[in-house]
């Protein structure tokens, strides 16, 4: 999403709710993130749908979902991501793509490419789907299917991936890559090019949800992330100088920075999520923190974006902790991914430990020591089966 | 350079009309383009039909107060090509 920098609202707060919190200055919501499902044929290792996704509550139904749009919409949303899980489990996804072309968004269709077929992409063209993301593990049928728990995910894939371009669909593949698949970054933008990708996410994965139970099997070492970016950059002078208009995006893992990323352009200032349960969030896997997110069953979207506790809790920089509180550099990163903080300080107002700046940025140094010792204990995939392990018990 | 070139959308891309952002956006895969009102203006009469010096003729009738328009169209066509939001057909 380009930063567009304007963060003033022409939207007042409606009297008569009471707010939970004194609201803070809050852009507009220009992306809506709707997960619809947490169902999914696959079993990523990296997926960052929380642990405990087998808790969830019960999905919204289409009117409820109907609603969100509208909501969104009328506060300024443009783009609408259509995620999960898998959103093709969703029997009213083409439904709800028509809706969302009717409000005027630019819809994504955020997919594995399972459970698609040439009829559903004809009829969501039709629709008015704008865009569709097909999500790749590897770049061979092996590590594909190893890595997502099926063994013909990846045929299906490079079908699906074809028919996307045949119908005229701007196309974006996502590669998610990590120590076991970034040694063939070649072949992964070979294969991207033959499939007629307009852009390509090469984007090392980030430690969230089960990346991060997962992270020492993961965590490509600073060696193999150097090789594969001079890989790219190489590829993208060739392609460029050949005239592909191809565009090849990179994605270095924060755990090799020394400061970290300004998440989500800043809490609750364009982003908006909304889980197959109906809690709002500001970020996709701010679910994990231990703060109270409103539900859209409960109140409207306007309300919850502008005057919940979830949504306040960390705009703005007064809930800053030593050393951000004084650094000159908050303006630019917020300090930081408040679940990355959570997860490995423990308290989430603290500096992202990605930043050489906190005390706990050891860390980090640590994970990286542990990348370059590769250690063989076996992944945690995602499924129902393992994510009832992590559920609380209650 | 020919002003007779006719100007059309690379697919990828979508102008829309933005109420709440009081402007015109392009929007593309997962991302969004605040365009400036100029830029806003030329981009809404690309259709794919009319040609360079049509689109400065409208905008040259639209806004009479401007004064020549030839040369700011020119540009903007050009860097409009470059981020490839539009060929030339
Ligand atoms: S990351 Fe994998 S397991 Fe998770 S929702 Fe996406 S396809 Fe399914
Ligand atoms: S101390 Fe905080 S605000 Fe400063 S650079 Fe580090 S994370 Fe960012």
């Amino acid at each position: 999403m380009n930063r567009t920098g304007s963060v003033s609202s022409s939207l007042s707060p409606v009297s008569g709710c009471l707010p939970d919190v004194e609201p803070k200055p809050a852009g507009q919501p220009l992306w809506l993130l709707a997960e619809l499902t947490y169902k999914c044929p696959l079993q990523c290792p990296y997926c960052s749908n929380p642990l405990d996704f087998s808790a969830s509550g019960q999905e919204l139904s289409t009117e409820q979902w109907v609603q969100v749009l509208r909501q969104a919409r009328e506060m300024g949303a443009a783009q609408l991501g259509f995620s999960g899980g898998e959103p093709l489990t969703r029997p009213d996804l083409n439904e709800l793509i028509q809706e969302a072309r009717h409000l005027g968004y630019y819809s994504n269709l955020i997919t594995s490419g399972l459970g698609l077929n040439e009829r559903k992409l004809e009829q969501f063209r039709a629709s008015g789907l704008d865009h569709i993301q097909v999500s790749f593990q590897a770049s061979d049928a092996e590590v594909n299917n190893m890595l997502a728990g099926s063994a013909k995910a990846f045929e299906q894939k490079l079908k699906m991936a074809r028919e996307v371009k045949a119908n005229g669909y701007p196309m974006v593949l996502n590669f998610v890559t990590h120590r076991h698949n970034i040694d063939r970054i070649d072949r992964i933008i070979e294969l991207c090019v033959e499939l007629g990708a307009d852009y390509v996410e090469l984007a090392t994965c980030q430690y969230y949800g089960w990346a991060f139970e997962n992270r020492e099997q993961l965590m490509p070492s600073r060696a193999q992330l150097e090789r594969a970016e001079r890989i790219t950059n190489e590829y993208r002078a060739r392609l460029e100088a050949a005239g592909n208009p191809i565009k090849l995006i990179f994605v270095t893992p924060d755990y090799y920075e020394e400061r970290p990323k300004g998440c989500m352009n800043g809490w609750g200032q364009i982003f908006l999520t909304v889980t197959p349960d109906g809690t709002a969030l500001p970020c996709h896997s701010a679910r994990q923190l231990p703060v109270q997110f409103p539900n859209v069953k409960d109140r409207s979207l306007e309300d919850i974006w502008y005057r919940s506790f979830g949504f306040n809790k960390y705009r703005g920089d007064d809930w800053m902790k030593e050393p951000c509180r004084s650094c000159d550099e908050k303006g630019k990163d917020f300090g930081g991914c408040r679940c990355q903080a959570y997860m490995l300080t423990g308290d989430a107002a603290n500096a992202d430990p990605v930043c050489s700046k906190s005390a706990h940025h050891g860390k980090i140094l640590q994970a990286r020591s542990e990348a370059e010792v590769p250690t063989d204990t076996p992944m945690t995939f995602r499924n129902e089966r393992n994510s009832r392990v992590f559920c609380r018990s209650d | 350079m020919s002003v007779q070139r006719i100007p059309g959308f690379n697919p990828m891309f979508r102008l829309q009309w933005e109420k709440a952002q009081d402007s015109y956006v392009l929007l593309y895969p997962e991302g969004m383009i605040k365009l400036n009102p100029s830029a806003g203006e030329i981009l809404a009469r690309v259709d794919g039909q009319r040609s360079e010096a049509e689109i400065t003729a409208a905008l040259q009738q639209a806004f009479p107060d401007a004064d020549s328009l030839a040369g700011d169209v020119r540009e903007f066509m050009e860097v409009a090509r470059e981020q490839n939001w539009i060929r030339f057909l």
